[in-house]
């Protein structure tokens, strides 16, 4: 029976390792499974190609992680040509897939914002905020950002549209200001330089948000490089291998846990289980989707916020 | 630069051929494209101090016979002898490094690079030692020196600046540093294929004063041109090509332009 | 000024015209000292020493790709795949020491070798195939992405299981209150290296003969197919360098580094103000259009302008430049 996964792009470890288990688990339920994948986030076209590809193969079921609101006619085609189809993300309504399971990308960040606010321990918070993108928006992009951004508990505005929230103003703990705003595709070296900027205009900067692990590193790499590793706190998201390396190694001091190749896995069950016999999944209570759960790995916990420690978090580490 | 013999020898002779002197010969040329004839057997020589033009209707084949001259093409049948010497050209190099330069109608110069660079290209001359042999550093200092010599003996006089691109200098001023490219690396021979064809009356003038220092030099020159008054002023003989044949070979002194025209294009026969 | 034959006195912007046609590094030198002046004024961090020293450290691995860059576009040509030749080099630099063992020294230059080898490709169907520059790197661009994401699963090897050869880029001295790197020393010798080749050696100026017009090239005497297979395989071996400097800046070897590698490096040499028409430019002004593209991301920054706004700041300048570009071209005896 063919089944396809299409992932945002298949160059990051996160989609890497939602592919790898979906290759480990597909034989086991006679699966045919086609991997195919956007050329870059946000590429829409790429991935309505791959659903008309699905479709045009016979493919029974397709598991995806959209790359935008514009993927949604397709995936409707789908479903009207008998496809059942599965989200893998929560950035289209429910309605608009079959099922979904998901990692609510807001919830990781609300996690280490939160732990942020904590242990600043009423210090002013003077904040970098390094995101992925500023030439699209993409949902886990905007969706980490603000979810750190509400842990903290600063106002964001429209939760769409990262940026737009008050560049000073009070978080939970205190006063704080929001020194930069800056993209770095996802990767170490421009999000070092984009950190290096930041400390230029302001040197005192002691919260840093990483929207992945590797600006994580590359923001670390900038402190390091300015004798400022002390100074300031980094907070991630992802919960790959090398990420939880980083907490324990003291290079970031937190990192929101995903579990990427969880959701590829369940959602093959779930599809197999209903082809089998018609029984649908069910959703987490009090959302419309199943939450597969983010962790927040720290080996520094604070009071009320829930974490694992980075010898839990290895664990259930990819990558 | 050799052979300097009396540059009136093959002028003065009334018979039009075999001459005395002769530096570059071919005999038989023939070239086919497919299934057309870009050549059907030309025979043609060129002396040391002589002029031949070489005039012919569009598609006549003259650009085909001067390609098999200087190593572009490479003729299906007939041979060349240089000073009485077979001889086989692969590739324009081989040309060149038998003697004979080939002044290109429209692609002689790279504009952007400077004078000197463009006289001296491909045949740099390099420093010496390491530097030069291993690392094939310039010497730009003696390329520059030498260019402006080359320039003068020309009496291209007007051009101080070794330095200054080429692109700078007008169509008549290019021409001349293709000529004087040719001048100074053509030992034998120097073909020019339609080398007055972009230019002004003014600047045709001066490309053809530098052919006739050429020929002085006793260098055999070969001068494609459809400028008519231009082939009658300098050449000693011309070879009429038509229809991948020579027609015939005239003397200025003996045929007319019209006359030549009308052979040309068959309105005539010899 | 020495000028030939011409008759009327030129008008003033002839002359700002021929000036500018006679040294190409004019405009982008402007443009940089205006920018630093202009961001300095805005905010007086701009031109700290500190700040300084990682503006040219940001600049390095762009700068180094842009050599390779220049050269290829000098001779007309375009490379796409600058960006995915230096990843695929830096993972299997890492690769091979973190996993294979390979000693530190070796790997690097087994790295260069991949390079030079994605090099070599590249001018080969250029050359012998005839396809154009554009296509082919395009295609390679593509192939050579997909080689380096298999091979390294898309994840980062992180400095800390490389020997420090592979890292003794990132190694830093203070000269004062200025910090420099090993991998900009190394940028810089690059530059020294290829830029003395380009102006003193025969290689150097058929690569420009071959831009400016390939076919007069070739009835000189230039062997143009060679030259252009020497600019293509020199690039490689340049992108080689750069994904070892890369590796002392990222601190690891990334696979999602200079993704945007071909536009940047693209931007820079044009902006710098060679050619896209090949035959004219050089390395000076690659490395001020480097810093150019920087200084204005940094500088911007600084004045607290969004990224798109960055953005757009970029993309005017390269029009810009390309338009000085097509103007001084069109210089008249
Ligand atoms: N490369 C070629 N391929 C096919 N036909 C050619 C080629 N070159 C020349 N010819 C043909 O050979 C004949 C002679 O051409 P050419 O030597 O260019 O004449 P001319 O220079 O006198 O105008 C013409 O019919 C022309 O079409
Ligand atoms: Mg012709």
């Amino acid at each position: 029976m063919g089944v396809s996964l299409i992932t945002m792009t298949n160059s990051v470890p996160y989609f890497i390792a939602m592919q790898d288990a979906a290759k480990a688990e597909a034989p086991k339920l006679n699966f045919d499974l086609t991997l195919a994948a956007g050329k870059q986030d946000g590429d829409e076209q790429g991935q309505i190609k791959a659903i008309e590809d699905a479709i045009a193969k016979g493919d029974k079921g397709i598991l995806i992680t959209p790359n935008g609101p514009g993927v949604a006619n397709a995936i409707k085609q789908a479903r009207d040509a008998g496809i059942y189809v599965i989200a893998l993300e929560a950035s289209l309504p429910a309605s608009a897939t079959d099922f979904t399971f998901a990692t609510d990308n807001v919830n990781a960040g609300t996690s280490i914002g939160e732990w942020a606010a904590k242990s600043l321990n009423g210090k002013p918070a003077r904040i970098a905020m390094l995101g992925f993108f500023n030439d699209k928006a993409v949902s886990f992009d905007y969706q980490r950002h603000q979810g750190f951004l509400k842990g903290m508990g600063i106002d964001v505005k429209d939760p769409k549209i990262k940026g737009d929230e008050a560049p000073t103003g009070k978080y939970s703990g205190g006063d704080y200001t929001i020194v930069c705003n800056e993209a770095t595709n996802g990767a170490e070296e421009p999000a070092r330089s984009a950190l290096e900027t930041c400390l230029t205009k302001d040197p005192s900067i002691n919260v840093v948000f990483a929207g992945s692990e590797p600006i994580g590193f590359g923001a670390h790499n900038a402190l390091k490089a300015a004798g400022k590793q002390d100074q300031a706190i980094i907070l991630a998201v992802d919960g790959g291998c090398t990420g939880v390396k980083g907490v324990k190694e003291g290079r970031l001091s937190g990192t929101a846990q995903q579990y990427p190749g969880k959701m590829a896995q369940i959602g093959l069950d779930a599809m197999a289980k209903y082809f089998k016999d018609g029984t649908k999944p069910t959703v987490t209570p009090g959302l419309d989707f199943h939450d597969t759960g983010v962790n927040l790995v720290t080996d520094k916990p604070v009071d009320g916020v829930k974490s694992i420690d980075t010898t839990e978090g290895s664990k259930n580490c990819w990558g | 630069m050799t052979a300097a013999s009396d540059p009136g020898v093959t002028a003065q002779n009334d018979a039009p051929e075999p001459a005395t002197g002769v530096v570059l010969r071919a005999e038989g040329l023939t070239k086919k494209f497919g299934q057309v004839v870009g050549l059907a057997g030309v025979d043609l020589h060129v002396g040391a101090g002589e002029v031949l033009g070489v005039i012919g209707d569009n598609g006549a084949g003259k650009s085909t016979l001067i390609n098999c001259l200087t190593g572009a093409l490479t003729p299906d049948s007939g041979q060349l002898y240089l000073d009485g010497e077979p001889v086989v050209f692969r590739r324009p190099q081989d040309a060149r490094e038998a003697g004979i330069e080939t002044v290109y109608q429209t692609l002689g110069v790279a504009p952007a690079l400077d004078i000197a660079s463009n006289l001296f290209l491909g045949r740099e001359i390099r420093r010496g030692g390491v530097a030069g042999q291993l690392f094939r550093f310039l010497d730009q200092r003696a390329m520059q020196q030498k260019a402006e010599v080359f320039l003068k003996q020309l009496g291209i006089l007007t051009i101080q600046n070794m330095k200054q691109s080429v692109e700078t200098l007008s169509g008549g001023q290019r021409q001349a540093i293709a000529v004087a490219r040719a001048a100074a690396f053509g030992s034998k021979v120097v073909v020019l294929d339609e080398p007055t064809a972009a230019l002004g009356v003014k600047e045709s003038n001066l490309v053809l004063d530098m052919v006739r220092q050429l020929r002085d030099r006793g260098l055999g020159i070969v001068l494609v041109s459809h400028n008519m008054p231009n082939v009658w002023a300098v050449s000693d003989r011309i070879h009429v090509q038509r229809l991948g044949t020579c027609a015939a070979v005239l003397r200025p002194q003996t045929h007319t332009m019209s006359e030549g025209v009308a052979i040309m294009t068959g309105a005539a026969v010899v | 000024m020495t000028r030939a034959l011409s008759g009327d006195a030129p008008t003033l912007p002839q002359e700002v015209q021929r000036t500018l046609h006679a040294h190409p590094a004019i405009s982008p030198t402007l443009i940089l000292v205006a920018a630093w002046i202009t961001f300095t004024v805005i905010n007086p961090r701009f031109l700290q020493p500190g700040a300084l020293s990682l503006l040219v450290q940001q600049t390095a691995i762009v700068a180094i790709l842009a050599v390779g860059q220049t050269l290829i576009l000098l001779t007309a040509g375009i490379d796409l795949s600058v960006g995915a030749v230096c990843v695929l080099a830096a993972m299997v630099m890492a690769k091979i020491t973190s996993e294979q063992g390979v000693p530190g020294v070796l790997a690097i230059l087994i790295g260069i070798a991949v390079a030079m080898a994605a090099g070599l490709l590249n001018g080969i169907l250029v050359t012998r195939l005839k396809l154009p520059p554009f296509i082919v790197t395009l295609g390679t661009l593509s192939i050579f992405t997909a080689i380096a994401l298999l091979y390294s699963k898309g994840a980062t090897i992180e400095s800390g299981v490389l020997p420090g050869e592979l890292n003794s880029t990132g190694h830093t001295w203070s000269v004062g209150a200025f910090r420099i790197t090993a991998g900009v020393l190394l940028v810089l010798l690059v530059y020294v290296v290829v830029g003395v080749a380009l102006r003193k050696t025969a290689w150097g100026r058929h690569v420009y003969a071959v831009g400016d017009d390939a076919q007069a090239a070739g009835l000189a005497g230039v062997r143009v197919g060679r030259v252009l297979l020497s600019v293509y395989v020199v690039a490689g071996v340049i992108y080689g360098i750069g994904a070892w400097v890369m590796i002392g800046r990222v601190g690891g070897a990334s696979p999602n580094a200079v993704v945007d590698a071909n536009l940047e490096s693209i931007t820079a040499v044009v902006i710098g103000g060679t050619s896209l028409f090949g035959g004219r430019g050089g390395l000076l002004g690659t490395l001020l259009g480097a810093l150019i593209v920087q200084s204005f991301s940094v500088g911007l920054a600084l004045a607290g302008v969004d990224g798109q706004f960055r953005l757009l700041a970029v993309g005017i300048l390269v029009i810009l430049a390309v338009s000085v570009d097509q103007w001084i071209r069109q210089v008249k005896a």
